[in-house]
């Protein structure tokens, strides 16, 4: 079980990490989203994989850490508020600016517009 | 009853304040707003002057709901942090006034955003928790985003969507150093933490450096540090005066965070993981500072030139903190105090000049006199000895602390020849944009947007804050050596938060 699920979280971040250095917005989100997935089943792990235990601590010898389940929910609701507001920025860049590369294409003198 | 719920004060302000602001308020909902918004600033300054009056007798911990660390979470109020909550009341104070002559009026929200991003920095300073740490860097970050955008505009979309992704990626990196290190230790309190790192062996060792420093690559992309500031100038440098003047608080949050955690968890004592990343941020520390020297030479916007001074002073303080030595600390928390005031005043100066140059705007070319133009110069020279670090402001003062702390002669050969060249940079540069800006102005009749008199006020407050920090030197940098102490010797704090007898778990 701790081969498989390593596995799956090293392959998400490696997934993941190609994505966000992409150089257009839409792949970077979907690779930051696919991080928080990743980081989200790592944080979970970190309480050590148990199974069929109750999360209560003191109760029996054996427990599931009921802590990084908190953590990781905490973790979920955060990353979907800044996925979010990521996807309507990236739109908005998308929208205005006419292009959804992250760097202005032709352009390497950031001030020459102003 | 009140005394006790003290330290959670600071955060239930802002909070109540922006919850009130985003009620409708009728037909003139920005006057009430204003007023709450003003309120709720002038009662955290109150607030916190009476935290660090009390932290004098040692570290105060709020228990969350009575859940005792290291189980529930806490709050820790100590000089440190009392006097970075100070800090930042005291800044946030003229800054909010000076937008609340038109400048939140630029786009929808920005009276309770403000209140939200005070809100996320002060529980960052307050948290006893780690993970804590993270939910209001979330806090900040977000409130950031929506302050950055304030007032829309095509520049500002870029400059924000790389800031944007640049911070969710140090957010899963946080939440992966947070994970290492539980997986480790099974504990996120910071006091706790440090007891339980500093008697882990071998290999587990192994494994919390790899947190500790993960950890350190965050706080390093929130204060910029070398590789990781890109970010920082051109969002500083595009975003709206007030709201860059605000964020001269948001590296500091990163410079604090990397003391915190790097002395209390990471610090002398901690066994195998003494000193970690210490050497690290000396080397990066004296690269920021080139950099930084070298993007104020080559800047020619003056707000890209004042983004660049605050790289420069981020590489000044953290190159100096990695001296480790209470004198350094000590030379860290006033430059600290000093640097945000001065940036703040130079951010809201430049919005100021920009406005009345009309077209040419902050570029660094001559343009026409400006409405109010003797006393916009007054203020931008007074502030530009101030952080070019002449006598008789407290830049002097500070530069003059971090000089002293180098100790080793490796130390003064690196460290003195890249702190006084930046500075002489910076001096260059200044100096070239003053006169330019100030002198070289077209002849005919000056422009006709004057700035409101309450604008200027704050921004005298500012330069105030300035001056008081020069002419209680001495006595500030003694308190400030008792927060070194503490910084040094984290037994107290540690003591403070887990009860007597922690080590004989």
């Amino acid at each position: 079980m701790e081969a498989l699920y390593s596995v799956t979280v090293g392959i998400l971040t490696a997934c993941s990490i190609y994505l966000i250095l992409r150089g257009r917005s839409f792949p970077i989100v979907i690779g930051i989203t696919m991080l928080s997935y990743a980081v989200n089943l790592f944080l979970f792990s970190t309480g050590r994989l148990v199974l069929n235990q109750l999360p209560i601590i003191g109760n029996q010898a054996e427990y599931t850490d009921p802590l990084p389940q908190a953590l990781v929910l905490t973790a979920i609701v955060i990353g979907f508020a800044m996925t979010a507001y990521s996807i309507i920025l990236a739109v908005r860049v998308r929208g205005e600016l006419g292009t959804d590369e992250v760097n202005e294409p032709n352009q390497n003198d950031g001030e020459a517009q102003r | 009853m009140l005394h006790q719920h003290l330290v959670i004060l600071p955060l239930l302000i802002p909070m109540l304040a922006a919850l009130l602001q985003l009620l409708p308020w009728g037909e003139e909902p920005q006057r009430y707003r204003r007023a709450i918004g003003i309120i709720s600033c002038v009662a955290l300054i109150g607030v916190a002057i009476t935290l660090l009056i009390q932290s004098q007798h040692g570290p105060s911990v709020y228990a969350l709901g009575s859940w005792q660390a290291p189980y529930g979470i806490v709050l820790v109020v100590d000089k440190l942090s009392a006097l970075m909550v100070l800090l930042t009341a005291i800044l946030a104070l003229p800054v909010l006034w000076y937008a609340c002559y038109g400048e939140d009026n630029l786009g929808s929200h920005f009276q309770a955003l403000f209140q939200f991003q005070l809100l996320g920095i002060l529980g960052a300073f307050l948290t006893g928790d780690l993970f804590n740490l993270f939910v209001f860097f979330e806090i900040l970050l977000i409130s950031s985003y929506a302050l950055l955008m304030h007032g829309g505009g095509k520049q500002k979309l870029r400059a924000t969507l790389h800031y944007v992704l640049l911070n969710l990626t140090g957010s899963a990196i946080f939440l992966i150093a947070l994970g290492v290190i539980y997986g480790i230790t099974g504990t996120l309190n910071m006091a706790d933490l440090a007891v339980k790192i500093a008697n882990l062996q071998a290999d587990d060792a192994h494994i919390a450096r790899v947190g500790g420093l993960l950890l350190l690559i965050v706080f390093a992309l929130k204060a910029a540090l070398l590789p990781l500031y890109f970010w920082l100038p051109q969002a500083y440098a595009m975003t709206t005066g007030t709201v860059a003047a605000l964020f001269a608080i948001m590296t500091k949050v990163g410079i604090y965070s990397i003391i915190r955690v790097f002395t209390l968890i990471f610090g002398e004592d901690s066994g195998a993981t003494a000193l970690l990343g210490y050497d690290w941020l000396w080397w990066l520390g004296l690269g920021t500072l080139a950099i930084g020297g070298i993007g104020v030479i080559g800047s020619r916007d003056l707000r890209l030139v004042i983004a660049y001074l605050v790289v420069i002073s981020v590489g000044t303080m953290l190159t100096t903190f990695s001296m480790n030595s209470e004198r350094s600390i000590t030379a860290v928390m006033y430059y600290m105090l000093h640097s945000t005031f001065i940036t703040a005043a130079l951010f809201l100066i430049v919005d100021v000049v920009a406005k009345q140059r009309g077209k040419t705007a902050s570029r660094i070319v001559k343009g026409r006199k400006m409405a109010q133009h003797a006393i916009l110069g007054m203020m931008f020279f007074a502030a530009a000895i101030a952080i070019i670090g002449m006598p008789p402001f407290s830049g002097f003062i500070g530069k003059l602390f971090i000089l002293e702390a180098a100790r080793t002669g490796a130390q003064v050969a690196l460290l003195w020849p890249l702190v006084l060249g930046s500075t002489f940079l910076v001096m260059v540069s200044l100096s070239r944009a003053g006169s330019r800006m100030f002198w070289h102005t077209f002849d005919g009749k000056p422009g006709d947007v004057a700035s409101p008199r309450g604008q200027l006020i704050a921004i005298g407050l500012l330069l105030l804050a300035i001056v008081g920090l020069t002419v209680f030197a001495g006595s500030i940098s003694n308190f400030i050596s008792g927060i070194a102490y503490d910084v040094m010797h984290p037994a107290v704090y540690i003591e403070a938060v887990l009860g007597e007898g922690y080590s004989h778990e």
